[in-house]
C-alpha cells in the first residue's frame, strides 16, 4: 500500500509540474519578448505585472466556440490536440530532477523512452494538418513531417553520444556517472541536441511549419477555443521537457554545489535558463526557409552529430 | 529456462490476461488499417497496432525492444507514411480506389505468414518456461532489460547485425540511385520516390478527375478558390497550380516539365534510413 501511495503521489507531482510549469514558461515568454522589444507586455491581468495573463487567456479560450469545419476528417480533427499533448506528460514522468531516484517513475530505457514518446507527439500535428480539409494546414503538416525526420536524426545521435559516455540509457543512471568534464568533452552534442529540439518543437528560428506570414498558422489554422490551446500547451510543454532534458543529459541536471540538499534547484536553474534561451532565440533570430532548414540539418547537424559520437567513442576508449 | 511442469500452460495471472487482451486489440487494429477506405485512418489504425506492438514487449520486459518499437516505427515510419500521403493526394474522406484487386492473395500470404511464424514460436519453444523477472544468465536485471539485450546483439549475434546494417545501407544507396533525378530519362525514376510505399499511387493518372472530389485539398489545384493565389510568397508552392503536385517526389512523369524551382522539401533521398 505504501508502494502505491508513493507511486501515485510521484504521478501527481509529475502532474503538478506538467499543468504549471507550461503556462510559467508562457507568462515568460510574453514578459521576456516583450522587455527585449522595449514594450512592457502583460500589465494587467492578476494586478501585479500581470501574472495570471495566461490564466485569463485560458478562460478566453474556454469560452469560445469550438469549430470544426464541415469537410473535415471530425474524429482526427477532435483527436489530435490529445496526441499533440499528452506525450509532453509521459516524457515529463521519466526525467529526473534530484539524486537519489527523485524521478516520476525510473525507465530502464530512459532515453529511448524519451525521444520515442517525444517523437510521437509530432503525430498531433500530421493529423492535424491532414484533417483540417485547408491547404494551409496541409501545407504545415508536410512541413512538420520533413522537420522531424531531418531533426530526429541529430537528436538521436547526439543522445546515444551521451548514452556512450555514461555507459547506460537510464537518465537517473547517466546522472550518476556525470563528471564535470562532460559539459565541454559533449559541448557540441548538447548544442545539436538542444538545436534539432527547438526545430522539433517548431520553436522560432524553425518555425516554418506555422510560418504565419505564409501558412497563416499551419497545421493549427483551423483550430478554435481549448483545441487550439491545448496546441499552444504542447508547445510550452515542449519547451519545459527540452530544457529538462538538455540540461539533464547535457548539463549535469542536479549536479551543482550542495546537490544532496539542493539538487532539484539545479535542475530547475539550468532548465530555466535553457527555457530563457530557448524564448531568446526567439526573439533574435529571423525564420529559417524551408530549403534552409533542412540544409541545415542534414549537411550541419547530421555530420557534427556523427563526429561528437566519433570523438566520444575514442575518449571512452582512451580513458579506459 | 525450465519446464513448464507445475507452472501450468497459460495460468491466467494478470499480465497474461492484459497481454491476450492487448494482442486482441492489436490485432483489431491491424484488420481496421488494411480494410479502411480511408488512407489517413489506415495509417493512423498503424499507429495503434504498432503501439499495441510495443505494449507486449513492454508485458513481456522487453522495454528496450518496446522503446524503439516506437521510436522507428510510430516516429518514424508512420511519420515518412503520411507525409507520403499529404505529399502525394492528401485524401479526406473515402478513396474510392483504395481498394487493391488482389485483396485475396494478400489474404492468402498474411495467413501464410501468420501461420509460419506461429508454428516457429511454438516449435521452438514447446513447453519450455521463460521466467522473465528473473535473471538469465547472471545479469543482475530482467531478461529483457537493455543490458542483457545488448550483450545477446552484440555478443552472440553481432554478425547478422552487422549483415542487416550492409543490407540497410545497400538499400540506402539503392534508393538514392533510384530517385536521382540528372538522367535523360525522366520515365526512369517513375515510382521509386521514397514515399512509393503506398499502393495505387499511378503517376500520371492522378489528374483532378481520380480523387474524392471536392473534399480532396490537393496541393495546388484550385480547391479553396480565391486563397491559394493570394500565398504568392516565393517559397510557397501553391502558385505552381498548372502542375498538380509537389516537386519533393522524385517522379518526373511529365515529360519536357522544367524542373521545379526551389523545391520546398529537396533532401528527399535520404529519407527512407528510418526502415
Amino acid at each position: 500500500m505504501n508502494d502505491t501511495l508513493e507511486v501515485a503521489l510521484r504521478l501527481l507531482a509529475v502532474f503538478a509540474v506538467f499543468l504549471v510549469f507550461p503556462l510559467f514558461i508562457g507568462q515568460a515568454e510574453h514578459k521576456v519578448m516583450a522587455h527585449m522589444q522595449g514594450r512592457l507586455g502583460p500589465m494587467y491581468a492578476g494586478g501585479f505585472h500581470g501574472w495570471a495573463q495566461l490564466v485569463a487567456d485560458g478562460v478566453k479560450f474556454a469560452q469560445k466556440e469550438d469549430v470544426v469545419p464541415a469537410n473535415a476528417d471530425r474524429r482526427v480533427f477532435q483527436l489530435a490536440p490529445a496526441v499533440a499533448l499528452l506525450p509532453y506528460l509521459l516524457v515529463l514522468v521519466a526525467i529526473p530532477i534530484g539524486p537519489d531516484n527523485a524521478v516520476g517513475e525510473v525507465v530502464d530505457a530512459g532515453i529511448f523512452f524519451v525521444l520515442a514518446v517525444m517523437g510521437v507527439g509530432v503525430l498531433g500535428s500530421l493529423m492535424a494538418g491532414s484533417a483540417s480539409a485547408n491547404k494551409f494546414s496541409l501545407l504545415g503538416g508536410l512541413r512538420t513531417a520533413a522537420q522531424l525526420l531531418a531533426y530526429e536524426l541529430p537528436m538521436l545521435l547526439t543522445a546515444a553520444s551521451v548514452a556512450m559516455a555514461a555507459g547506460t540509457v537510464s537518465l537517473p543512471g547517466m546522472l550518476d556517472a556525470f563528471e564535470w568534464w562532460w559539459v565541454p568533452w559533449q559541448i557540441v552534442g548538447g548544442v545539436l541536441f538542444f538545436v534539432a529540439g527547438l526545430a522539433e518543437l517548431q520553436r522560432p528560428p524553425f518555425d516554418a511549419p506555422v510560418a504565419d506570414s505564409e501558412i497563416i498558422f499551419g497545421a493549427y489554422t483551423e483550430y478554435t477555443g481549448l483545441r487550439f490551446a491545448l496546441f499552444m500547451l504542447a508547445e510550452y510543454a515542449g519547451i519545459v521537457v527540452l530544457s529538462g532534458l538538455t540540461a539533464v543529459l547535457f548539463l549535469g541536471g542536479w549536479h551543482g554545489p550542495f546537490a544532496g540538499e539542493l539538487g532539484w534547484l539545479w535542475t530547475l536553474l539550468k532548465t530555466l535558463a535553457l527555457a530563457f534561451v530557448v524564448i531568446w532565440l526567439r526573439a533574435t533570430y529571423p525564420r529559417l526557409r524551408e530549403d534552409q532548414l533542412q540544409k541545415l540539418a542534414w549537411t550541419v547537424l547530421i555530420p557534427l552529430a556523427l563526429a561528437q559520437i566519433a570523438l566520444t567513442g575514442v575518449v571512452k576508449v582512451a580513458i579506459n | 529456462m525450465t519446464l513448464a511442469a507445475g507452472q501450468g500452460f497459460l495460468s491466467p495471472t494478470g499480465v497474461e490476461i492484459a497481454f491476450l487482451l492487448v494482442g486482441v486489440a492489436t490485432l483489431g487494429a491491424a484488420v481496421v488499417t488494411v480494410t479502411t477506405r480511408q488512407l489517413v485512418h489506415a495509417a493512423l489504425w498503424l499507429v495503434v497496432a504498432l503501439g499495441g506492438l510495443a505494449v507486449e514487449y513492454l508485458l513481456l520486459t522487453a522495454e528496450f525492444i518496446a522503446w524503439v518499437q516506437v521510436l522507428i516505427y510510430v516516429g518514424s515510419v508512420v511519420v515518412l507514411l503520411l507525409f507520403g500521403l499529404m505529399l502525394t493526394k492528401a485524401p479526406i474522406g473515402r478513396s474510392p480506389d483504395a481498394d487493391s484487386g488482389n485483396r485475396w492473395a494478400a489474404l492468402a500470404v498474411a495467413l501464410a505468414a501468420a501461420a509460419t511464424l506461429v508454428w516457429v514460436v511454438v516449435d521452438a519453444f514447446r513447453s519450455t518456461w521463460v521466467d522473465l523477472d528473473k535473471a538469465t544468465a547472471g545479469a543482475e536485471a530482467g531478461a529483457g532489460s537493455t543490458r542483457v539485450t545488448g550483450e545477446f546483439l552484440f555478443r552472440h549475434w553481432v554478425l547478422p547485425f552487422e549483415a542487416l546494417s550492409v543490407l540497410l545501407l545497400a538499400a540506402l544507396v539503392g534508393a538514392i540511385v533510384l530517385s536521382r533525378r540528372d538522367r535523360e530519362d525522366p520515365k526512369a525514376g517513375g515510382g521509386t520516390g521514397p514515399t512509393s510505399g503506398r499502393s495505387g499511387r499511378r503517376p500520371g493518372v492522378r489528374g483532378t478527375g481520380a480523387g474524392t472530389g471536392p473534399r480532396t485539398p490537393r496541393l495546388g489545384t484550385a480547391g479553396t478558390g480565391v486563397t491559394a493565389p493570394r500565398t504568392s510568397a516565393p517559397e510557397a508552392p501553391a502558385p505552381r497550380a498548372s502542375a498538380g503536385r509537389t516537386p519533393a517526389g522524385a517522379r518526373g512523369d511529365a515529360a519536357g516539365q522544367a524542373p521545379p524551382p526551389a523545391a520546398p522539401q529537396p533532401p528527399a533521398p535520404p529519407r527512407p534510413t528510418p526502415r
